[in-house]
This record gives C-alpha cells, structure tokens and sequence, in this order.
C-alpha cells in the first residue's frame, strides 16, 4: 500500500512561499453569502459606475447581487461576508460614483461610508480600459484614507483593446497596492484577497498619493478652520477635509455642520454591525 | 463657440468651463476640464440630450449644460 494520502500532516504547516501562491489563497476563501456577523474587518467597495464592482462582491461573498448597466442600480450598500486566512470579513458594496466631491442621493451614500464609517480597508474598483477617468476617484479616496486597495478591474477587457497596464509602476506612484484582475472570470482574486488582508491588518507600508493644495492661504483657512469642526464634532475623523468643502462652498456638507447631523448618517463601522446583529 | 454649437463627429478642446458650485463640480468629476477633448457621438432625436465622449466615456449633456462650456475646434 504505498497510496499517499495528503492530509495536513503530510503537507506540512503553509510555508512562507504559500502565502504569496495564488491556488493556496483561493482555497483560503470561504464565502459567506449574506453572514457578516463577528468580522473582523470592515471592507467597503468604492468605484465608478460600470466598473464591476458588484462583480467583485458577488465573487467573494458568493451572493447573486444584481449586476446591471443603469444609475442607482445599487441603491443604498449592499453587504455580505467571506472568510479569509481565518478572519472573517464584511464587505459593503457602495453605489457607483465618480467623485466624492459632487452628490447625487446615491453618491451621498458612497461618500459618508468612506468618510466617516472609518472601513478598515477601501477597495476602489477601477476600470483598466478608462484608467485617467477612474483615478480621479482613486486620488480623492487617497486624500481621506490611506487603508485602499485598487482593484484594476476588466483587465481582460483592457488587453483585448491593446492596453497594457503597468501596476507595479501605478503601485509605486500611489502608494498602495494596485491589483489587476478580471473579477468575471476569477482572474486576479487571490491576489485582491492577499492584499486586501495586508492592508487590513496594518502590514502594508502605505505611502498614498496626495495632491498638494498649491495655495498657502486655503492651507492656513485649513488649518483654522479644522479644531473648530473637531471641537464641534468631536471624534470626527476628516475633518480638515470638512473644511476643505466648506471653503470649496459645499451645500451639503454646509448644511450637515449646520443642523449637527454631520457623519451621524452613518453609524461607525463597529457600532453598524451591533444594529445588526 | 460653445459645446452645444459642435456639430455630430466633430471633436473639439475644452477652453472653459461656466456655471458654478455643484453645476460645475459636476462637469469636473465627468472629466471636463480646460484641455480636455471632447467629441459629439450623437444627438438624440428631439435634438436635446446630446452624447459626447469624454476620456473613453459616453456621457449625455443637456443643451443648457452644452452652453456653458466654452470650446475651440482645431485649425
């Protein structure tokens, strides 16, 4: 009987190369469908509209959310678990957007999620064959939070229009991980999974990306006008970026600070999950 | 001339851009900036929306949004 079995004790403990293979992360991936009770991170997915986004949800949750070409297809967000390398996430599919500087009602959803529910990680999905569109989204995501991933999205899509993508010189110039991946046919998901568990636990060096305002006088407006809304809001996370909109004469956000409602529309991540549950 | 003034196929350069607070904001986040190319894919049969395409993207704009961006043809 020489029949070898392989159980865990003949493979042995994963070694250091397993955590980079991409078979070994893949049968890592638990799917939970709609169970996101007792995770340990919260992951919201951001992007463009059209982009596969809710591709991407469906793949690693396992669920069957609409995928569809139209406005609001996502009305509000979205949520369903997966378990990765034993920790057990949420994950938020936000409404598709193009900027988190201008609001629709759905737009506004996406954007008080990202702003004040602090996910531990933000996925923004891009689409690799309209890269210089979906950057301005992935640099006002930069500005907020350094905890992204970017998911270069319809990278077959790209390729078979004869673009060619270089996401390790995109990684460097962002300063935080850039996935390539065709989330339709699996393609790229061990790799989004390994660098969507980095960033959570804190073990990527992230150097993000962020534009310089190029005008001395907003910075000091900034720097006034930022522990006024910190003292008005304690516990508010972005607030400088509060002041930048106030400046900017943002309606919305103007009047969030007026009546006091600013980031309660969203509950932080934590306390969401005990509504929940 | 303004955007709204390109006719079908013709491609032009964003020169400048009018309106102000979340009008214009939202021009901007569709990619429309001073430099940009911009180009008229078609025009829907009542005349009003038009499509154009921005960086790779078709996106529909009313006549009265059209208008308030100034463009130039090349020569």
């Amino acid at each position: 009987m020489s029949q070898q079995l392989i159980t865990p004790e003949a493979v042995g403990a994963p070694t250091a190369h397993c955590a980079s293979c991409p078979i070994y992360n893949s049968a890592q991936l638990v799917k939970l469908g709609v169970d996101a009770t007792g995770y340990d991170y919260v992951i919201a997915l951001a992007g463009n509209p059209n982009t596969g986004k809710s591709t991407v949800f469906n793949t690693l949750t396992g669920l069957r959310q609409h995928t569809g070409n139209w406005s609001g297809k996502t009305v509000a967000r979205a949520e369903g678990g997966f378990r990765f390398r034993e920790r057990r996430y949420k994950l938020l599919d936000l409404p598709g957007t193009y900027s988190l500087l201008s609001t629709s009602a759905d737009e506004e959803v996406a954007r008080d999620f990202i702003l004040f529910g602090r996910p531990d990680v933000t996925v923004v999905v891009a689409d690799a064959t309209r890269l210089e569109r979906n950057l301005n989204l992935a640099l006002q995501v930069l500005a907020i939070t350094e905890r992204v991933v970017v998911a270069l999205n319809l990278i077959d899509e790209a390729r078979r229009h004869g673009i060619e993508v270089d996401a390790r010189s995109l990684t460097r110039d962002l300063g935080v991980p850039v996935v390539p991946m065709a989330a339709r046919r699996g393609e790229g998901v061990p790799e989004l999974l390994a660098a969507i568990a980095d960033v959570a636990a804190g073990a990527y060096p992230a150097r993000p990306r962020r534009l310089p305002l190029r005008d001395p006088a907003i910075e000091r407006a900034i720097a006034e006008l930022t522990p006024q809304i910190e003292a008005a809001f304690p516990g508010l996370p972005n607030a400088s970026w509060v002041a930048l909109r106030l400046l900017d004469g943002d309606e919305s956000i103007a009047q969030a600070v007026r009546d006091g409602t600013l980031g309660t529309a969203v509950a932080p991540a934590a306390a969401a999950a005990t509504a929940l549950a | 001339m303004t955007l709204a003034d390109l006719p079908p196929g013709a491609t032009a350069q964003v020169l400048a851009l009018g309106g102000e607070g979340a009008e214009r904001r939202r021009l901007l986040d569709l990619g429309i900036l001073p430099g940009t190319a911009i180009s008229v894919e078609a025009r829907s049969p009542l005349g009003d929306p038009t499509a154009y395409r921005v960086r790779d993207t078709v996106i529909a704009l009313r006549r009265e949004q059209a208008e308030r961006i100034t463009v130039r043809r090349p020569q």
